[in-house]
């Protein structure tokens, strides 16, 4: 199913007196959601991310704006006639009931002609059960779970009635890390095999950017940039969007074009073709550093970690925006322990310039 | 661990003589009392021993009465108030505006002065030279008859009875509902709402479990409570409770050991012994039928 949002914005009450006017959660939020794609809306605590997915659930109703799902108006249409699956933060497994009674109850709720007899709703919580693989789990209640099987749980009670669009939030927050990654190839496995479109919120990048087909980075209620994780990483449209993807968190200097060359400090570190001269900021990935004794840009070496494949090398710099730089370079290269300095080259693709005033990305190159 | 042991007991100690000095003692004396024919406080004698206490009670038609009336307002109070309060709760917690304003209102009762409230049921009851009460007005303008609530017939008096004690604890059981359903998490709601659970549904299947310690502690004090009823039906129908018809297990007690007819601790000891088993009896069976319905 195809899910289009057009101009959705949703205001609360401001409850503060001393500034009357409307929180804005949402803002003015057009977006396309193409049909069996499994989206991430990304972005930190307090974005509207949350909202959103309640905006489409249907438990919250725009403020102004119109959404589709397919070629259905749903705007104004309640959440218990929209059809969606929502996976709950805290999974909202009803205590009382067993798992087979939780992943039924939605189907129970069946009235008049797609009522269902107690056969078929077994078999389809069986058939959900089985797609999460919780199956022998039937009797337990949900207290006797572990937190991935809650998980498990909650998504088959979203999946069992077949919803139009799965809704999840943050579904990987309350797991602990091991069980984090497994979870999340897990929900992609099973978007994939159900095709159902599917929308997932989280603040965690590295989740978001692993398994979506597309992902949506919000900050403040206003989208910031949508596309493929990768071409989203390679090239940030702000500042904000750099930053807020990629572990360990990219460089930030303060830098300026002269001469279509990018300088930080007194050193020219880059040529920069077709930027006119300004201050500007640039930022680099970590792994935009190449070690090397004639390198272009120099800083103070603070340490070496050691990760394995490959090192991190952690230094300091005058014009740095960060405490620390920190470049991951293959274990190849060593450093030299007693080294003071570290000089590096810049890789191209991996730099970007952005507007001192605006943050909005400088294209060169 | 041994020492453990024996601290634990220490701290407990005050706790254990006081209880058993004040309460698990004087028990026993009572089941003693009970087994003694003719016990008299003064001379501390008594003519023999056996269940001539026993027969002589649950033959006694004034027991028999007030274990009627005692039953009667049990059955009715209970569940009324039960699933009134739960009522008025729930609307409690779907409104907003005015919310606290109902919320005073509902628990003014449970702070009222006695008297006060006394006085408020004479004006609504109580037939004077002057008026018939303001039932009885509002009876009037349906063109039904005046009735004697106070001293007239007998349904109009458990009327007047089981109306009272409803009203009276009302307040603490609204107050206890109302904080039990606000600590239900919101998500179930919305869980139950995302999944198109009718009001009706959302309310039989997610509400009443989650309340359900509460709803069944509620009814178990309700039925001690109501066992125990006497001060009202006195504020009610004064003390010569017998000739109105209208004692209780608990006024017979008190009857026997001071009343008009006291100076019969045996008998009472028998009586307040009956009351006993019922009231285990009750709530044995509530306790097992809540370990099938109550989800914790």
């Amino acid at each position: 199913m195809k899910v289009s949002l057009q101009n959705v914005t949703k205001k609360f009450p401001s409850r503060n007196k001393k500034q009357p006017e409307d929180v804005v959660a949402v803002n003015d939020f057009t977006f396309e959601i193409p049909d069996g794609v499994l989206l991430g809306l990304l972005g930190p605590s307090g974005c509207g991310k949350s909202t959103t997915l309640n905006l489409l659930s249907g438990l919250q109703m725009p403020t102004s704006g119109r959404i589709f799902f397919g070629d259905d108006d749903v705007t104004n249409l309640p959440a218990e006639n929209r059809g969606v699956g929502l996976v709950f933060q805290n999974y909202a497994l009803y205590p009382h009931l067993t798992v087979k009674q939780n992943i039924t109850f939605p189907l129970e709720n069946r009235k008049g002609k797609d009522k269902l007899t107690k056969q078929q709703m077994a078999d389809m919580a069986l058939e959900a059960a089985k797609l999460v693989q919780i199956e022998n789990l039937m009797d337990r209640k949900p207290k006797e779970l572990s937190g991935g099987q809650q998980q498990r749980v909650a998504i088959a009670r979203a999946l069992v009635k077949m919803p139009r669009i799965l809704l999840l939030d943050e579904p990987l927050s309350n797991l602990d890390a091991r069980l984090r990654l497994q979870t999340r190839e897990e929900i992609r496995r099973i978007q994939r095999k159900t095709g159902i479109t599917t929308v997932f919120v989280t603040h965690d990048q590295e989740e978001a950017m692993s398994i979506s087909d597309l992902i949506v980075v919000m900050k403040d209620g206003v989208i910031q940039q949508t596309g493929k994780p990768q071409d989203v990483y390679d090239s940030p449209e702000n500042l904000f969007v750099a930053k807020f993807l990629g572990t360990p968190p990219i460089n930030v200097f303060d830098g300026e074009v002269k001469g279509e060359t990018l300088y930080i400090g007194s050193e020219a570190v880059l040529p920069v073709p077709g930027v006119a001269d300004q201050a500007v900021t640039a930022a680099v990935r970590p792994e935009g550093f190449v070690l090397s004794e004639t390198g272009a840009l120099g800083c103070d070496l603070s340490r070496v970690e050691v990760m394995g494949r490959d090192i991190s090398v952690v230094s300091t710099h005058p014009n740095s925006r960060n405490v620390t730089i920190r470049a991951i370079i293959s274990a190849e290269n060593a450093v030299p322990p007693e080294a003071k300095t570290v000089r590096f080259d810049l890789k191209p693709g991996k730099v970007f310039l952005f507007d001192r005033q605006t943050e909005e990305r400088i294209a060169f190159g | 661990m041994e020492k453990k042991n024996w601290k634990g007991w220490l701290y407990l100690l005050p706790a254990i003589a006081f209880l058993g000095v004040f309460l698990v003692y004087p028990l026993l004396d009572v089941l003693t009392y009970s087994f003694e024919e003719g016990y008299n406080f003064a001379s501390q004698t008594y003519f023999g021993t056996g269940l001539y206490n026993y027969r002589y009670v649950l033959r006694d038609p004034y027991f028999l009465q007030a274990l009627k009336n005692t039953l009667l307002l049990v059955a009715i109070t209970v569940p009324v108030s039960t699933i009134l309060a739960l009522v008025i709760s729930m609307g409690l917690s779907s409104i907003r505006g005015l919310r606290e304003l109902y919320q005073t209102v509902y628990f003014l009762p449970y702070v009222t002065n006695t008297l006060a409230v006394g006085l408020v049921f004479m004006i609504l009851f109580k037939k004077t030279p002057y008026s018939d009460g303001l039932v009885n007005l509002l009876l009037s303008w349906f063109g039904a008859g005046p009735v004697d609530f106070i001293d007239g017939p007998y349904w109009a008096k458990m009327f007047v009875l089981c109306f009272y004690t409803v009203w009276v604890v009302l307040p603490f059981k609204i107050l206890i509902l109302t904080g039990a359903l606000a600590s239900v998490d919101q998500t179930y709601y919305n869980a139950a709402k995302v999944d198109g659970t009718s009001r009706w549904r959302t309310f039989t299947k997610i509400t009443l479990p989650m309340i359900s310690p509460t709803v069944f502690y509620l009814v178990i004090t309700g039925f001690i409570g109501a066992f125990k009823a006497y001060s009202d039906v006195v504020a009610l129908f004064g003390t010569n409770l017998n000739a109105a018809g209208m004692n209780t297990i608990v006024g017979y007690i008190y009857d026997m050991l001071y009343g008009d007819s006291g100076g019969y601790p045996s008998y009472a000891s028998a009586a307040a012994m009956l009351l006993f088993a019922i009231v285990l009896t009750i709530t044995c069976i509530n306790l097992l039928v809540s370990r099938k319905h109550v989800h914790y």
